[in-house]
């Protein structure tokens, strides 16, 4: 018994990675200058929307390019990984129905590319920070939290994307437009204390927020979010990935009638 | 002798119509206005037969008589609505072989991608690749994009990969239709082989020539209808003479 989930396990990792270095693959073309690609457009994105808000709009928020950074950072990840996890099945619809595989695979292996590249990213994040004075605390390291939160639910919303995507193959150009409503109310550059008590609760029903606001928090304020937070964005993580596995596991066989 | 496969009863209902390629927006407006139409019919209705070590089996059909399914429910593709499926031993199915392959790979990142999704091992692939691209003959285009290869090799390095990773059941749907003569006898040679170290293999094919030549059991289904199993000469005699008058022999 142990020795056959062993072996299960090495076959699915196999699969895994092998899936993870097709993605890569494709996505950069085997170039360098594709992977560079990757960490320049977010940069590029953040380049102007400084320029935008702070020279325009004329925002002077103390560290706001910083405070711009973790909204972009997260939100770019959530979108990246969403979007990708939604096309994940449909794309490999050839192989799914030629052969017996584990579909979540698919959506899996998409999302470690995004992760990645948001890896990079944060990376890039903490350099800014230095430069930009932020002390650095021992505080940094549950920064770990929200990113754990944030992948499962990626991970959650992809299959759960990925499966209606199957059915309905319009979804697309939705969810286009749902990311961009998304966007605006992630308070990614503006700031939400100008907003009564009462209706700054509700942007915590935007899952991106919460994880965007521990990152805030942590980050520029230097405090640790209280445990119903950490609650709430848990809750949303979990919430995702078990809709996504029960999606899965009910529908398994029957993707294949929609392709 | 052990049963290597057994089908029993096995129906599969077969779901097509408005769900295939509808945007949300179609299926709302169709939905509303009462235009939205799934049928539902048996793809597959009643099948029962087995395999026993060293069986080949050949299914023969008209289009639509459910050859393919019957395979996808073999291979747990998909699942029978009642019946049962016993299958035991490891299969290796070539349904419609070079596709599910990817473009932008070469040659040998496809065999490994491919060799995990028949579920083995890294190990295992290290040590049977060199084989596998030996017996495909391609040994040139080993770095070659695969976009860039022709259909017949794609065919090629399929059927290599499926059949030198020592499969206990071979499952074939009209592959041996592609390839050029020489690696089509080569193919038979090696699915032979295969055969001879005592392990089930099943073949759909048009051909009732290769049929008879291969096969030691026949299947013969329409429109999902189990019409006759067993023997390969008479099956075969009775379905050539079904194809020139259209009228199916009674049902024992």
């Amino acid at each position: 018994m142990l020795e056959r989930i062993k072996q299960k396990v090495k076959q699915n990792r196999f699969l895994f990675e092998e899936l993870v270095k097709r993605d890569f693959t494709k996505k950069y073309k085997r170039t360098v200058l594709g992977m560079l690609w990757s960490i320049l457009g977010p940069l590029m994105t953040l380049g102007v929307m400084a320029l935008v808000f702070t020279q325009f709009f004329g925002r002077n928020m103390e560290h706001y390019v910083i405070y711009m950074f973790c909204g972009n950072l997260l939100f770019s990840y959530f979108k990246e990984s969403t979007n990708g996890g939604m096309t994940a099945l449909q794309a490999n619809a050839k192989i799914f129905s030629k052969i017996n595989v584990p579909k979540y695979m698919f959506v899996l292996s998409k999302n470690v590319s995004s992760l990645i590249n948001f890896g990079i990213n944060l990376c890039v994040l903490f350099v800014f920070c230095l430069f930009d004075g932020v002390t650095f605390t021992w505080k940094f390291l549950l920064l770990i939290y929200p990113v754990c939160c944030l992948v499962a639910f990626n991970l959650g919303m992809g299959l759960i994307l990925s499966a209606l995507y199957i059915m309905f193959k319009d979804l697309k150009y939705l969810y286009d437009i749902f990311t961009l409503l998304l966007m605006y109310v992630s308070a990614i550059f503006y700031s939400i204390d100008a907003y009564p008590l009462e209706k700054q609760y509700l942007f915590y029903l935007n899952p991106v927020y919460v994880y965007i606001r521990y990152f805030r928090k942590i980050i520029l304020e230097g405090e640790i979010p209280q445990w119903t937070f950490h609650l709430l964005a848990a809750g949303y993580a979990l919430a995702a990935l078990v809709l996504g596995a029960v999606i899965y596991k009910k529908k398994n066989y029957k993707f294949l009638y929609y392709i | 002798m052990g049963k290597i496969i057994e089908v029993k009863n096995v129906s599969v209902k077969y779901i097509t119509g408005d769900l295939r390629n509808i945007g949300l927006k179609e299926f709302v407006m169709k939905k509303l206005t009462h235009q939205y139409r799934v049928e539902e019919f048996l793809a597959v209705n009643d099948v029962s037969f087995s395999l026993e070590n060293g069986d080949m089996l050949g299914i023969i059909g008209t289009n639509g008589a459910g050859k393919s399914t019957l395979l996808k429910v073999i291979t747990q593709i998909m699942r029978p609505s009642t019946g049962s499926v016993k299958v035991h031993g490891k299969i290796s199915a070539l349904l419609e072989l070079a596709s599910g392959f990817d473009g932008d790979l070469n040659l040998k990142e496809n065999a490994y991608l491919r060799g995990a999704m028949l579920g083995y091992t890294r190990e295992f692939m290290n040590e049977r690749y060199p084989e596998i691209l030996k017996f495909s003959e391609l040994e040139e285009f080993e770095q070659r994009p695969f976009k860039q290869l022709s259909s017949g090799m794609k065919s090629r390095i399929a059927f290599s990969i499926a059949s030198m990773v020592d499969p206990e059941i071979l499952i074939l749907d009209e592959v041996l239709s592609v390839g050029d003569g020489a690696f089509r006898e080569k193919s038979e040679a090696k699915m032979k082989e295969i055969i001879r170290n005592g392990k089930a293999t099943i073949l759909v094919s048009h051909s009732l020539d290769q049929i008879r030549r291969m096969c030691n059991k026949v299947l013969w289904l329409d429109h999902g209808r189990q019409i006759a199993f067993g023997e390969t000469a008479r099956i075969c005699d009775d379905y050539a003479a079904f194809l020139k008058t259209k009228e199916l022999p009674k049902i024992q």
